[in-house]
């Protein structure tokens, strides 16, 4: 070994192969100012960047798609069929067939299956905005106060939402539902998101936390900013991204859940037309004409599934770390 | 003991001489090209790198971030994230080909023949498993076998080494029971257990204290010295790899710019990038003159004018002393934590006084309750001569004008949601200045103050890189004319030459506005750089407290003293250093 390889400190004489002082020519762009701002490129935001994602996604068009046709389906009916679902019925046509102009033939009423179906979305769309909307305001601002302010307030919440996790949505709904005489679309809205928002308070409460600690509400603070505008400027737009994608597949449980409940009978009142309504009352002839079934059946299933894939989309575009690879 | 390290590779004992030809490099990377693919095309992340490492010997390659040094390293093991491909040039470790070779033959040699010690001990130790089943796994998936005897004595001698007394019991306990200077020395032994031919430490202390930095760079030195083996530093610090290496090779935009001797490349750079680097950074420089006292000028001058003929102190911290109350056992109970321990120090206007502290030391907390964001336990933070504690609230809100911070991490400090000028406006809309017209002459203003183009306030903060958003972080701060800017550790995240930049905005803009900093930080070699006097803080409690200079020159303290050594660097002081 020769005496230069000894010294571990460099200060050799001469480098070994390969490692003698090499020099890189500079490259063509030359060096750059240290740290320029790159101004080449549009400017984004989050949410500009999250509609970027989402509008590349055929999943987005396709759920975007059915949305807008179930709720126009849900807020003008009439464009849709020109039959009246409740008093064009004739029980002469009881049970028919598809035939021209009634494409999906006739129920044992005699009404057309077509019309009843297409009205039947409202009460769905309805029931599912409704309670969803209610739960996001209450369980958003339970959650935040008790994120942000903690303390006793914050425990109380815990307890409460502890309790009410222990009870299923739909079984209280049941409950509920059978002992209340005056039952509309608003009514059952109101007793889903009863016992919907004890989950959105959780989430809400979990993400102000954590969005708390960051040190550009530490920054607000010091700006001398009062906590309430901390938490309306700051800290709630940057919480709202779960918040959004848990509304989006909520809205899909709170349909199924109407319909449910409208299936067992103490939902919407037999009077408006609904979904559930009409399952139920299809399933007594599944013997003789078990097609029939299908159609308030799509419809729903339709309605669930265009809801939850928008969820979907919505939770990749927004929760980047939840994309699947 | 003589044979009980049944090693699989054969040939390297443990008495530390590797039977290699010393003469034949261990390592030889020609014309690497590895590129990533991306939503927006390919990236070529290495281009052309050209790298020989010697048997025994230390190489470091040094680099800012994004510069591909992590990225190299990661195809020598094959472990290349993502969509990550070689695409051109070779990599011959010990006589063999890695590039293109079995994904199999490529496993069997990480661990055996190259081992790795990872940047972050905090997530690198499986947090469920005992320290010991770690190296267990360690051994066995690099063909340990023996028995259960032979094995726990195995663990036992690993954890030795690495530095880790009473090993039998330290392999019985969890990763939390360790402080990461504990868990990086286990990681060390894990990835020194199989007696690896070459080591690779990818910023192996980056994430710890000075002062334990310096006492496991120290160790992983002699230990691989003993054992004769190559040691691949990673990392972005020019002193630390100056010091650790013989051999330099630095890296920037993906390209190996300049290698050769570490002497010769500290002493006489000759790429501009390299040159620019050896200039800027701090721990080497450390004997240069105050960025704010440049241009022949004292501060004080300058700040005559501006203040009217004011001077003094500006902020006094008198016994200030923070207890917090921590969550004991299940019962409820809590212990009681003094994080900051009487604590005194006095800001004078016009003049930076820094903070100086490992953490824990407490450093933060005093700046917090500073700021007016905690109040002291007992003690008294004075602001221009008044109490702060005793301000109503209206005249707390005018308080908050008159003192800003900056805080160290340029990813959290700016709302991810407000747009560059919302911002920056934020401060001037709450405290009602001016119309939206002036307000937005403001906000230019201040981005050219802090040199960033009037075009970036239509940008959001993910679009900007840390320097910048630090920058936005201070123009913020600056938007109301205050006149202390706490700093919390504000460059520390930064790349050096980006740091240097910053520090030099901060000097300058003390000289031109009159600003007075506290300055908090763990990095002395920073401290010399810009701060006019030095408190040094350990666990809550002021160890000393003088001028930089006699801080520098004469500390006075043993703890001052450690410090300062550990700065990485600072056994270079013979060195010749370009400017």
């Amino acid at each position: 070994m020769p005496d230069n390889y000894d010294d571990p400190r460099g200060g050799l004489a001469t480098p070994r192969p390969g490692q003698e002082h090499f020099v890189a020519e500079v490259d063509e762009g030359g060096l750059g100012a240290v740290d320029a701002v790159k101004s080449d490129s549009a400017p984004s935001s989050f949410w500009r960047d999250a509609w970027r994602e989402m509008r590349g996604r055929w999943l987005f068009w396709v759920s975007a798609a059915i949305i807008l046709l179930v709720v126009l389906v849900a807020a003008f009916p009439g464009w849709f069929t020109s039959l009246d679902p409740r008093l064009d019925c004739e029980l002469t046509e009881s049970l028919g067939g598809p035939e021209p102009g009634h494409p999906f033939g006739f129920d044992k009423q005699g009404c057309d299956i077509y019309t009843r179906t297409i009205y039947g979305a409202r009460a769905s769309v309805l029931v599912g905005i409704m309670s969803t909307t209610m739960v996001v305001l209450v369980g958003a601002v339970m959650g935040s106060i008790a994120g942000y302010y903690g303390k006793w307030f914050d425990t109380i919440l815990s307890r409460v939402t502890d309790i009410f996790f222990a009870i299923p949505l739909v079984l209280a709904a049941i409950v509920i539902m059978s002992v209340t005489p005056n039952r509309t679309a608003f009514i059952v809205a109101l007793v889903l998101a009863l016992f919907g928002w004890p989950q959105i308070a959780r989430i809400t409460r979990g993400t102000v936390m954590s969005v708390k600690n960051n040190e550009f509400v530490t920054a607000a603070r010091s700006l001398g900013m009062s906590r309430g505008r901390i938490l309306r400027r700051h800290v709630l737009p940057n919480a709202s991204a779960p918040i959004i994608v848990y509304a989006t597949v909520a809205l899909g449980q709170f349909i199924v859940a109407e319909a449910s409940l409208s299936f067992l009978g103490i939902g919407l009142p037999p009077s408006v037309v609904s979904w559930g309504g009409d399952i139920n009352q299809y399933q007594q002839a599944i013997r003789t004409a078990p097609e029939i079934i299908l159609y308030p059946a799509g419809g729903l299933a339709l309605t669930v599934l265009g809801f939850m894939m928008m969820g979907d989309v919505v939770r990749d575009a927004l929760d980047p770390k939840a994309r699947k690879r | 003991m003589t044979t009980q390290f049944p090693v699989t590779n054969a040939g390297t004992g443990d008495d530390g001489l590797a039977p290699v030809d010393p003469s034949k490099p261990l390592l030889e990377i020609k014309d690497l090209e590895i590129s990533f693919t991306t939503a927006v095309g390919t990236v070529n992340a290495v281009r052309g790198a050209n790298i020989t490492v010697y048997p025994g010997q230390s190489v470091a390659i040094v680099g800012e971030s994004g510069s591909g040094k992590s990225t190299t390293a990661a195809a020598i093991i094959d472990l290349l994230p993502g969509t990550g491909k070689v695409t051109g040039g070779s990599i011959v470790f010990d006589g063999r080909e890695l590039v293109g070779a079995p994904a199999a033959e490529n496993e069997a040699l990480r661990g055996r023949e190259i081992g790795m010690v990872p940047q972050d001990p905090m997530s690198n130790l499986n947090p469920v498993w005992r320290i010991g089943t770690q190296v267990t796994e360690a051994l066995k998936a690099n063909g340990f076998k023996g028995s259960k005897a032979e094995l726990n004595e195995r663990i036992a001698a690993v954890l030795n080494e690495a530095g880790l007394p009473d090993a039998e019991r330290r392999a019985k306990q969890y990763p939390h029971e360790f402080s990461g200077g504990m868990r990086q020395r286990a990681l060390i032994g894990i990835g020194l257990a199989s007696r690896p031919k070459l080591l690779i430490a990818d910023e192996p202390t980056s994430a710890l204290d000075v002062t334990v930095q310096r006492q496991i760079l120290d160790h992983l030195g002699t230990m691989t010295q003993d054992l004769g083996t190559a040691v691949l530093f990673i990392t972005h610090d020019l002193g630390l790899a100056a010091e650790r290496a013989e051999h330099l090779v630095v890296m920037f935009k993906g390209r190996v710019v300049e290698s050769g001797p570490a002497q010769q490349i500290l002493a006489d750079p000759q790429h501009p990038y390299t040159k620019r680097l050896v200039a800027a950074a701090p721990s080497l420089a450390s004997r240069r003159i105050q960025v704010a006292h440049e241009g022949g000028q004292a501060p004080t001058e300058l700040v005559h004018r501006a203040e009217g003929g004011q001077t003094g102190d500006v902020v006094v911290a008198r016994n200030l002393t923070k207890v917090f109350d921590i969550r004991g056992s299940l019962f409820g109970g809590s212990t009681e934590f003094k994080a900051v321990d009487d604590v005194s120090f006095r800001l004078g206007r016009g003049k930076t006084l820094a903070l100086v502290g490992e953490s824990g030391s407490g450093k933060s907390t005093a700046a917090n309750m500073v700021l007016g964001l905690l109040e002291p336990t007992s003690g008294a933070v004075e602001f221009d001569g008044v109490d702060i504690a005793g301000l109503s609230p209206q005249e707390a809100f005018r308080f908050r004008r008159r003192i800003q911070p900056v805080f160290q991490n340029p990813y959290g400090s700016l709302d991810p949601m407000f747009s560059i000028f919302r911002s920056i406006e934020e401060p001037l809309e709450l405290h009602r200045e001016g119309s939206r017209k002036q307000r937005e002459k403001r906000v230019r203003e201040l981005l050219d103050m802090v040199s960033l183009p009037a075009s970036a306030m239509r940008r959001f903060p993910n679009e900007l890189s840390g320097g910048q958003r630090q920058r936005i972080a201070i123009a913020r701060a600056l938007a109301l004319n205050p006149e202390v800017v706490v700093l919390d550790e504000a460059v520390s995240a930064l790349d050096v030459l980006v740091q240097a930049q910053i520090l030099e905005l901060l000097g300058k803009l003390q000289d031109e506005l009159g600003l007075s900093y506290l300055f908090i930080t763990h990095d002395l070699a920073v401290v010399r750089q810009i701060a006019d006097d030095v408190v040094v803080m350990q666990t809550g409690k002021v160890v000393e407290q003088a001028t930089t200079d006699e801080v520098f020159d004469n500390p006075q303290q043993q703890y001052t003293r450690d410090l300062l050594a550990a700065i990485p660097g600072a056994g270079l002081e013979g060195v010749e250093l370009a400017g």
